[in-house]
């Protein structure tokens, strides 16, 4: 893999750029591999990467039906954190933000991991108590996560109204100091060019129409462009699209599409230096590099895979966010749009076994799946190896929803994003 | 934003005043304690959740108040049609 | 300041009302119809902006919606500051304050320039991801300077003084776009009788037909268009929104109409006018009748000032009279870019050469040219710019025959302007919102509207036609089929005659090539606003982004304010030059909304601040706030927090408020408990299949508590139903899950039970509460009321319908504090004449108002949960130690059983609910702490539960605490410990919830 540096960049500048190596391959599929993962997003990326650098599995073909990151890992609004309630998730998360610490020199692509903070506001007594029972459970997972109250909130975001006159005020936050942000795309990229380094067949334009299945036992996918390929374990990562796939295994999952939609403002001067979250009146904001506000709210009620939802929603939305920040109201916003997220009832996600022996399903991120993206990859490609879940993974099984054991989410994080 | 025919107040009304409480024709099991953990497991969190043609449960929330059936396109977000509780679809998902 | 370029006669300006304006600080004068890019072009102004990642000086390059460069800080107070304002869309006003946003020390002579020309060339697309990660530690500090780079303009420091509106239309047709398509279709389906409105996002309609000298019926287009617009005034079912974007197309015909109605008569709204309106359309039809934008051509320094889109010449000769320079050069792919030459000629200046792309054109246009002794260059391209913040002259040479070489030797010209058309784009943003694929022409050389489900027709330029006849023609088309659509009768119209133009047929070029490799020629902007240049995308796709999504996304290009309105067309040709494809297999170009920026503050209407969501108030609340209470919020509702007296804190006031009540009468309001009217014959059976205890037994005048389970056996409500009647009950709710428990009923009903007779209405708001509480409440009740409230007469769990301060009432005997309480339930209007009576009567006892914190303290006391604070969806009615609340008797599975049965609600060691006493009495554990086994063991700890309500209870002298604990209930008497932020451990023991009056002997008094 050619090395990427400050110094490259020099170097290369005198050959105006002519002579940059390919950041991925573009391969033929053979008609075997040791392990097949439908779904080229980051999660999918990740899982490549990993199966081949952490289990030596690089007889891998990652298949996409359009282009590498092009689902939910380049629609999200790129918020990464590890503050959740249950042990379960704070394990999976936290496990997922330690490998987000260092990521850029491990692939040697700056995925631009900035801990800048993430804030999620109290504005009711209720508000309060929940947050202050996560920051009291995060405390003793080894979380870093603490409150603040309205004041000192006010010094930390000055753009942000922490004043007694809003309809909800604020009345403290809690925050993660080392959460953040990241670049979504180039976690996608930087993952794919790893993985293809380490002998990953990354097929793009690849759709998976079916899949060979005998005796509850799956030994390939047919395709649309490439016919049958032979696979001893396939692994699904296809956030938004699982129903489809699962429809194709013949299983039913507890998992629905929803749309969820974002929206940018223009790019402006620095305004909002963190993340804010606000689950009580919906809305969560921060400002990328380039100077965009990046808004994100709720999911549309109904499945939909239309990448775009209802307007309403958008309305919603900015309506919090001018209530947070009075100031935004003369700021312009350029552009929504929406991408598909699979959300399961606990707002937790499967990284399981499937009733089909050697076909394995991670989904159901819900809104949530981006932060997860290395460790999700991580966990996944153990269970891929494996054949059976790592204990970080284990509770994350499609059995839960069985036996009852749910990790629910909601009742204390509100909207899981 | 959907644009929703009432079956009950005969009338086009914007989805604001609507709701969609998930999948269409799950019945509850007429004997609950004879299902395994399974198949209440099933019941209870397991959905279809098509692209394409799916059958939904609605109610006029800020309106009538009475729920109803939809027969939705999940890609284009075209419906096909509504009908009432207890009546069966004309146009049918797969 | 002069107008060096102003013309003295011409054009849709109103030389009679000169404007003043000020630009970085300067102040210049303008015409009243000019727009603010118009007025910056006729004072001269060249250099109004740097660019992003180079800092290049850039100039006005078009004059619409799809101008990347002149994006502006508009503002003359800091309250009224606008930020990214395109000045080719900001008509003029008088006094308006506009400043460049980028530059230092000014937008002329910008340091970061220098930075731009030398350090250029280590900024290839993507060049951040490459770099920047060594040493890991010093990220922080690189973006800190990268986001301070970062953004156009600012967002104000103050709140915005102006207001907004929305509003919501239905109309049978929505035309989009006001131009001879525009109108021929709103004339058409006004005249036919249907509701119509049309919009357009200019100050006043005509589109195209204002900007050139065309004629129609042989007078002037203008003449056309006012007749037009005069008649669709008269009609009274016809709404027409100059001003007016339409910046977004939703499902089901649902388009938004952002209406700038005083954006350009003064900084700040008149007194008692909106800013900027939003409609909220719901058409039957849409008619896009959108246009298309010119495309600039892609050539070495085409971003030097003075370099603009043809057409755009045209109009500010034509339409504002004025002439962007001196010395013209055009170049060209078609007949189109003839007539910027043709005007600008007209215009008196003078016309260097014509470039015109292909061999030996002729059309109507061309040929004028010809007759004209314009100097017309042919087979050929401008392959460079000099200058460098203003035009100073062209290289010009020879092209093969397919545009991708330079062939011959270059000759420099002298210019200071170089007008160049691509083609056109249509404008096919409106019709991708709806999720519609755009598909490729090769015969237009650009994307057209894709198949669509919405109900949707195009007219005109949108459809790749140029010509004014044929768009007129597919205007009136639309506006026929539109009115058959909705069922109305052909109307009768009869179209303008046009002068027929012959057009050759175009070239499909994009990038003109260099004398160097495109890599090493001078820079070839694609898309000026994101600084993507065409050696950018050619890298892009050699180190394998391939995708257009890829290439866009990888060099940044359509991301800007304008969305790629120019570059994303030339970007997709260079893309596919590169990677030797055709453009449609390249892929295609989505547009998502907004068409263009909206400010929030439009968006949101009305609904902000005090309007951003109701507040719900009870009969008494005037009476609350006289009293000095405090609020807490409760779902929509101002519920009194506490009542505090002059002097004390908080604690004070908890404490005052709870003795009073356990030691003689308190009163609280509680009107906002859900309730919901249940009636019918079968309206006892269901109350059985929907709460997790048995109500086939209780008999009329009774009352009973009952938890509510959802399928999986998790507790989601409680409350109190009474049974009034045999066939009728009132049932109440938590104060937050009222509504969810009205629809959880309804849903049951509707669907699964419908053969039950029964009915819900919710009556919430038809009743006041007031509660009175403690050992004095039944004195305090008998001076109230003539009727029997002894303890023989009337016992706990009874009600009552009784007069109560001469009101008729519903008095319940309920207790959720312990304590004899009564809650008197009256019709709301007498709600505070029966409270002040209360009042008035309590005063001899004492009587104090309390608060939901004195409520939750006092039932804590008791042990009563509140659903969503000691419940959290996870919990059932064994972990709550409320087995007791549950009927295993029933015949019905009611709703919660099964699911409450299931593996892992009945394993060991779940969380259950117990009370914790500290072993400090003073200590009050805060809400939300974590319980573990051994404080000094290794992170993570395994959590083995959390306080889920914790108060100081003045009645005990300690404090009191309800929590969960793994296996709670079998762990009576054993310790757990709390640690805290601060590194100190609080110890607790685990006792009964119940710390005060466990035989609950107070309530039956």
């Amino acid at each position: 893999m050619q090395k990427y540096s400050g110094f490259g960049l020099f170097k290369h500048s005198l050959t105006h750029h002519e002579n940059w190596q390919r950041v991925w391959r573009n391969p033929t599929p053979k008609k075997k591999y040791d392990v097949i993962i439908i779904g080229g997003g980051g999660h999918g990326l990740a899982t490549a990467y990993y199966l081949a650098k952490e289990h030596g599995i690089t007889n891998v073909a990652v298949l996409e039906k359009g282009h590498l990151g092009g689902g939910n890992a380049c629609r999200n609004t790129t918020i990464v954190r590890s503050n959740y309630l249950w042990d379960e998730s704070a394990a999976l998360y936290e496990h997922s933000m330690q490998l987000w610490e260092g990521l850029a020199q491990e692939l040697n692509y700056n995925v631009m991991f900035s801990q800048r903070g993430v804030y999620h506001t109290c504005h009711t007594l209720q508000d309060m108590r929940s947050n202050e029972r996560l920051v009291a459970a995060n405390r003793l997972q080894g979380i870093d996560n603490e409150m603040v109250d309205a004041e000192q909130l006010q010094k930390e975001i000055p753009t942000m109204d922490c004043s007694k006159n809003a309809r909800y005020p604020i009345m403290g936050a809690s925050v993660q100091r080392r959460a953040g942000n990241a670049r979504h795309d180039a976690v996608a990229w930087g993952y794919a060019r790893a993985a293809d380094a380490l002998g990953v067949d990354l097929i793009q334009n690849c759709e998976v129409i079916d899949m060979e299945i005998s005796d509850g036992k799956i030994t390939g996918v047919k395709t649309k462009q490439y016919g049958v390929l032979k696979a001893d374990r396939v692994g699904c990562v296809v956030a938004g699209n699982s129903g489809v796939l699962a429809k194709m295994a013949g299983i039913e999952l507890p998992v629905e599409s929803h749309p969820l939609q974002a929206l940018v403002s223009e790019p402006i001067k620095p305004f909002l230096d963190t993340v804010v979250m606000s689950n009580h009146v919906h809305g969560y904001m921060s400002q990328s590099d380039k100077g965009d506000l990046v808004i994100g709210a709720g999911i549309d009620g109904w499945v939909g895979y239309g990448q775009r939802g209802s307007y309403g929603i958008i309305e919603h939305t900015i309506q919090a966010i001018v209530e947070m920040f009075p100031c935004t109201s003369r700021v312009r916003m350029n552009r929504q749009w929406g991408g598909i997220v699979d959300a399961c009832p606990d707002a937790s996600p499967i990284i399981s076994e499937t009733p089909i022996k050697n076909l394995f399903f991670n989904c159901g991120w819900g809104t949530g799946g981006f932060k997860g993206t290395p460790g999700s990859g991580n966990l996944f490609a153990h269970t891929l190896a494996d054949g059976k879940p790592h204990p970080i993974a284990e509770p994350f099984s499609i059995q839960r929803f069985h036996t009852g054991a749910l990790i629910d989410e909601h009742g204390a994080a509100g909207v899981a994003h | 934003m959907l644009h929703i025919y009432c079956p009950h107040c005969a009338e086009y009304r914007e989805e604001d005043e609507f709701h969609c409480a998930g999948q269409a024709h799950i019945s509850r099991p007429l004997d609950p304690e004879a299902c395994s953990d399974e198949e209440w497991g099933e019941y209870l969190f397991f959905r279809k959740n098509p692209r394409g043609l799916h059958h939904e449960l609605w109610v006029h929330a800020a309106g009538c108040r009475k729920f109803f059936n939809m027969t939705r396109d999940t890609q284009s977000y075209e419906i096909k049609e509504v009908y009432k509780i207890g009546e069966q679809p004309s146009v049918v998902a797969e | 300041m002069t107008q060096q370029n102003r013309l003295t006669s011409g054009g849709r300006i109103d030389r009679s009302t000169p404007l003043t304006f000020t630009y970085n600080g300067k102040q210049y004068k303008g015409f009243k119809g000019d727009t603010l890019a118009s007025a910056m072009l006729a004072n001269g102004i060249d250099v109004v902006a740097r660019s992003f990642k180079y800092s290049r000086p850039r100039g006005i390059v078009a004059c619409g919606a799809e101008e990347p460069n002149a994006v502006l800080q508009l503002g003359a107070t800091e309250a009224t500051q606008v930020p990214n304002v395109r000045a080719t869309q900001q008509e003029l006003f008088n006094g308006l304050v506009s400043a460049s946003t980028n530059g230092w020390p000014s937008v002329d002579t910008d340091v970061m320039g220098m930075i731009g020309k030398v350090g250029g060339n280590m900024m290839p697309p993507g060049f951040y991801y490459k770099t920047f990660m060594f040493p890991e530690s010093l990220w922080d500090t690189y973006e800190s300077m990268i986001r301070k780079a970062a953004g156009i303009g600012r967002a104000p420091r103050e709140r915005d003084p102006d207001t907004y509106d929305s509003i919501n239309q239905h109309c049978d047709v929505m035309i989009v776009g006001a131009g001879p398509a525009g109108l021929a279709a709103a004339l058409t389906a006004a005249r036919g009788g249907a509701r119509v409105i049309i919009a357009d996002e200019q100050n006043e309609f005509g589109g195209s037909l204002l900007n050139g000298t065309e004629k129609l019926d042989g007078k002037p287009a203008s003449e056309w268009v006012r007749a037009v617009v005069e008649e669709l005034s008269r009609y009274d079912d016809v709404l027409l929104l100059p001003r007016s974007t339409v910046n977004g197309y939703h499902d089901h015909n649902f388009l938004t109409i952002h209406e700038r109605c005083t954006d350009h008569l003064a900084d700040i709204a008149p007194v008692n006018q909106v800013r900027q309106r939003m409609h909220r359309v719901r058409a039957k039809w849409v008619v896009l009748a959108t246009g298309a934008h010119e495309r600039p051509l892609v050539y070495a320094n085409n971003d030097v000032p003075g370099c603009m889109v043809a057409g755009a010449v045209s109009t500010y000769i034509n339409r504002y009279g004025v002439v962007p320079g001196n010395e013209l050069v055009v170049m060209t792919t078609n007949d189109y870019g003839y007539q910027a030459a043709l005007d600008w000629a007209d215009a008196g200046r003078k016309v260097v050469a014509i470039v015109d792309t292909r061999e030996a054109a002729v059309g109507d246009r061309t040929e004028a040219a010809r007759q004209r002794g314009l100097n017309i260059i042919s087979g050929s391209a401008v392959i460079e710019v000099q200058g460098t913040k203003r035009v100073t002259g062209v290289s010009v040479a020879g092209l093969s025959a397919s545009g991708t070489k330079v062939i011959g030797s270059v000759t420099k010209l002298k210019a200071d302007t170089v007008a160049t058309s691509g083609g056109w784009s249509p404008v096919i943003h409106l019709s991708c919102h709806t999720g519609s694929r755009p598909v490729w022409s090769d015969s237009v050389v650009g994307f057209l509207p894709g198949a669509t489900v919405q109900k949707q027709l195009t007219a005109g330029g949108i459809n790749g036609q140029y010509e004014t006849a044929i768009a007129l023609q597919e205007g009136f088309d639309a506006g026929q089929k539109a009115l058959a659509e909705v069922g109305l009768a052909a109307a009768n119209v009869v179209l303008p005659e046009t002068e027929a133009m012959k057009v050759a047929a175009p070239m499909s070029l994009f990038h003109i090539p260099h004398l160097k490799p495109t890599s090493q020629a001078p820079k070839q902007f694609v898309d000026y606003q994101t600084d993507v240049t065409a050696a950018g995308i050619e890298i892009a796709c050699r180190e394998g982004f391939e995708a257009i999504e890829h290439v866009k996304r990888y060099t940044a290009m359509g991301f800007g304010t304008d969305q790629g309105k120019l570059g994303n067309i030339n970007g997709m040709a260079v893309a596919a030059k590169a990677l030797n494809k055709s453009i449609p297999e390249t892929g295609t170009t989505v547009f998502r909304p907004n068409y263009t920026p909206i400010a929030f503050g439009a968006i949101i209407g009305r609904n902000c601040g005090a309007l951003f969501e109701p507040e719900r108030y009870t009969a008494m609340h005037k009476w609350h706030v006289q009293q000095g209470a405090l609020f807490e919020d409760v779902g929509q509702w101002k519920r009194p927090w506490y009542f505090p007296q002059a002097g004390e804190t908080m604690q004070q006031t908890l404490n005052r408020e709870c003795l009073a009540v356990r030691n003689s009468v308190g009163i609280l309001d509680a009107s906002t408990l859900g309730k919901i009217d249940i009636q019918g014959k079968d309206a006892r059976e269901f109350l059985g299949r929907v709460y997790s205890n048995a109500w086939a037994k209780l008999a009329v005048g009774k009352c009973r508590y009952g938890l509510m389970c959802g399928e999986d056996g998790m507790v989601f409500d409680d409350g109190v139903t009474a049974c009034l009647g045999e066939n009728h009950f009132v049932m109440t709710t938590t104060t937050g899950g009222a509504a969810h428990v009205y629809e959880w009923l309804e849903i049951y009903h509707q669907t699964e039970w419908p053969e039950l007779e029964v009915y819900f209405n919710t009556v919430t708001d038809h009743w006041s509460t007031a509660t009175i509480t403690g050992p004095n409440s039944r004195k305090l009740l008998a001076e109230l009321t003539d009727a029997d409230v002894t303890n023989d007469d009337f016992r706990y769990m009874d009600w009552k319908q009784i007069t109560v301060a001469g009101v008729p009432a519903r008095v319940f005997r309920i207790s959720f504090t312990g304590e004899l309480s009564f809650e008197i339930n009256v019709q709301a209007n007498y709600g505070m004449h029966v409270w002040e009576k209360l009042i008035e009567a309590g005063a001899k006892y004492g009587l104090t108002p309390y608060g939901t914190e004195t409520m939750h303290i006092l039932r804590a006391e008791k042990g009563f949960i509140i659903a969503g604070q000691d419940t959290d969806g996870s919990v059932h009615p064994y972990d709550l130690g409320m087995g007791w609340c549950v009927s295993n008797q029933k015949p019905f599975s009611y709703i919660g059983k099964r699911g409450m049965n299931r593996s892992d609600c009945t394993r060991e060691n779940r969380k259950q609910l117990v009370g914790l006493k500290t072993k400090d009495p003073k200590q009050v554990i805060p809400e939300g702490s974590a319980a573990v086994l051994d404080p000094k063991g290794p992170k993570p700890l395994e959590i083995q539960g959390h306080i889920s309500s914790s108060y100081w209870s003045e009645t005990l002298g300690h404090s009191i605490a309800m929590g969960f604990i793994k296996g709670g209930l079998d762990k009576m008497g054993e310790t757990v410990y709390y640690p805290m932020a601060d590194g100190t451990v609080i110890e607790a023991e685990i006792c009964s919830p119940i710390f005060f009056d466990p035989k609950g002997e107070r309530q039956n008094v």
